[in-house]
């Protein structure tokens, strides 16, 4: 993937800070995500990058910083000098410019797999059934379930779960998807059917922003390694940087950790 | 024992029974249907961000789950009129199963609400739909096939307490063996009769309620 360097950022997070409580999860995270560009996220658990992509996805609110989704900044407004969560409604709006893929799959147990792509475009897009259903097995069938339009969620297994969620979040065009340890849930022999439709829909031209454990996947799918510590980014690269052998020691200490 | 079982009184006037079964059927199925209302609303209040809607959910049900329907149902029918609202004993007895329905589903749906994975919200949240949107057309759906167990009890049990209606003289099942046994004397034929269309009319219920949770199968 050939990458416009000067262009501006799709994605553009600024000195984000987010705290539960006393607890500071991320202590002032800048990252800039250009479009097409597959950028993953590594580091050991506790590091805050699941909570990030959160915060983009505004599931999470931030006390501190801005994120700036296609030149919008999103969340927040300032009003009066403060700073203020937007109302539902502009959040709802802001969401759907992303998409998310959740660890554990989330798919609407009521509804079938066409069921679940729909949803989205049916409500919030306003489309009528026919043309939501059209894209719904356009995107299932890209994701090899073509055959599985009518399912329920109980129906299919954990593999085929996240292909339907990942088949949702596209269904709805968004500019950015966000994949939160999408494989980390399945059984072994399943995570490479994921794992093979996530390095299709990245070389579709997707822009992707990925949190993961598969560190071969990493390598192999990104454009870009974001490692992660105590909620900052700690070092970031390319792939062939990050995973080469002039390595940090810190970094080598997390790889060696995770290797299984 | 030298009571000789005699029926044949009881059966001579067996449609008054039918009859106010209907009656009774009739009640609790209004009430039900207003109470479910009431029920989702207040539900849905109990675990809102609002803390006033918590507050009026959380006092509705304290002060109707702690007073006796039967008492609730004398209450609504002698007291409001001295407020002026003019009821006749049927909605009198309706509003008063409702609103009792209501604060007892209440409960039921707001189990049902917790049993909502947390995850389906957020996937709802996540692919741009509002909140109000992701209740309906998430929560709901999956809160209701949760609750389908707990809510076929509760309407047994409203069905049964349409009974207490005898109280304020509506010509349910009750009402009429209760008129069957003082002019008859039969006492016991009057009141087991009546007891046998009691469980059959539950009995019935319970077994439509069951094919309804055969029809949404468990997920």
């Amino acid at each position: 993937m050939i990458l416009d360097e000067t262009a501006r950022p799709l994605l553009d997070i600024r000195a984000l800070r987010k705290n539960f409580g006393a607890v500071e999860i991320l202590k002032g995270v800048d990252l800039a995500v250009r479009p097409k560009e597959v950028v993953s996220i590594i580091g050991s658990s506790g590091s805050g990058k699941t909570t990030l992509l959160r915060c983009v996805n505004l599931l999470e609110e931030f006390q501190g910083g801005d994120i700036i989704l296609d030149g919008e900044t999103i969340g927040y407004k300032t009003a009066g000098g403060k700073r203020v969560r937007l109302r539902d409604a502009e959040l709802s709006r802001q969401r759907a410019m992303t998409g998310m893929v959740f660890q554990s799959f989330n798919l609407f147990p009521h509804l079938t797999a066409a069921g679940n792509v729909m949803l989205g475009l049916r409500k919030v897009k306003k489309m009528g059934k026919d043309e939501a259903f059209a894209i719904a097995e356009k995107w299932l069938s890209r994701v090899g379930l073509g055959a599985r339009l009518n399912h329920y969620p109980s129906q299919l297994s954990g593999g085929q779960q996240q292909r339907v969620a990942i088949a949702r979040a596209l269904a709805m065009n968004p500019k950015l998807v966000l994949l939160d340890e999408v494989t980390s849930a399945l059984d072994p022999e399943l995570v490479q059917e994921v794992l093979t439709t996530i390095k299709g829909i990245a070389d579709d031209g997707a822009t992707l922003l990925i949190v993961t454990h598969e560190m071969r996947f990493a390598r192999e799918v990104s454009d870009r390694i974001v490692f992660m510590e105590q909620g900052r980014i700690a070092e970031e690269g390319t792939p062939e940087v990050i995973f080469g052998e002039g390595r940090s020691q810190r970094l080598n200490e997390f790889l060696k950790s995770s290797r299984h | 024992m030298n009571y000789t079982l005699h029926f044949g009184a009881v059966w001579a006037s067996f449609d008054h029974l039918l009859g106010g079964l209907a009656i009774g059927l009739g009640l609790a199925v209004a009430a039900v249907a207003i109470g479910t209302l009431i029920g989702l609303l207040s539900a849905f209040a109990s675990v809102s961000h609002s803390r006033l809607l918590r507050a009026i959910s959380g006092t509705y049900v304290l002060l109707i789950r702690n007073i006796p329907l039967l008492v609730l149902v004398l209450l609504v029918y002698f007291a409001l009129p001295a407020t002026g609202i003019r009821l006749d004993k049927y909605e009198s007895f309706i509003g008063s199963l409702a609103l009792y329905a209501g604060a007892y589903l209440t409960e039921v749906f707001r189990a049902g609400l917790l049993s909502v994975p947390k995850g389906i919200v957020e996937a709802g949240r996540a692919i741009g739909l509002t909140r109000l949107q992701t209740n309906l057309y998430v929560v709901a759906p999956v809160m209701l096939r949760n609750s389908l167990p707990s809510l076929g009890n509760t309407f047994i049990g409203m069905f049964k307490d349409s009974s207490i209606a005898a109280a304020i003289a509506i010509p349910e099942l009750t009402f009429e063996a209760r008129k069957i046994n003082v002019d008859t004397f039969r006492v016991v034929e009057t009141w087991s009769v009546a007891s046998g269309l009691y469980i059959a009319a539950c009995f019935t219920i319970a077994a439509l309620l069951r094919m309804l949770e055969r029809r949404f199968p468990k997920f």
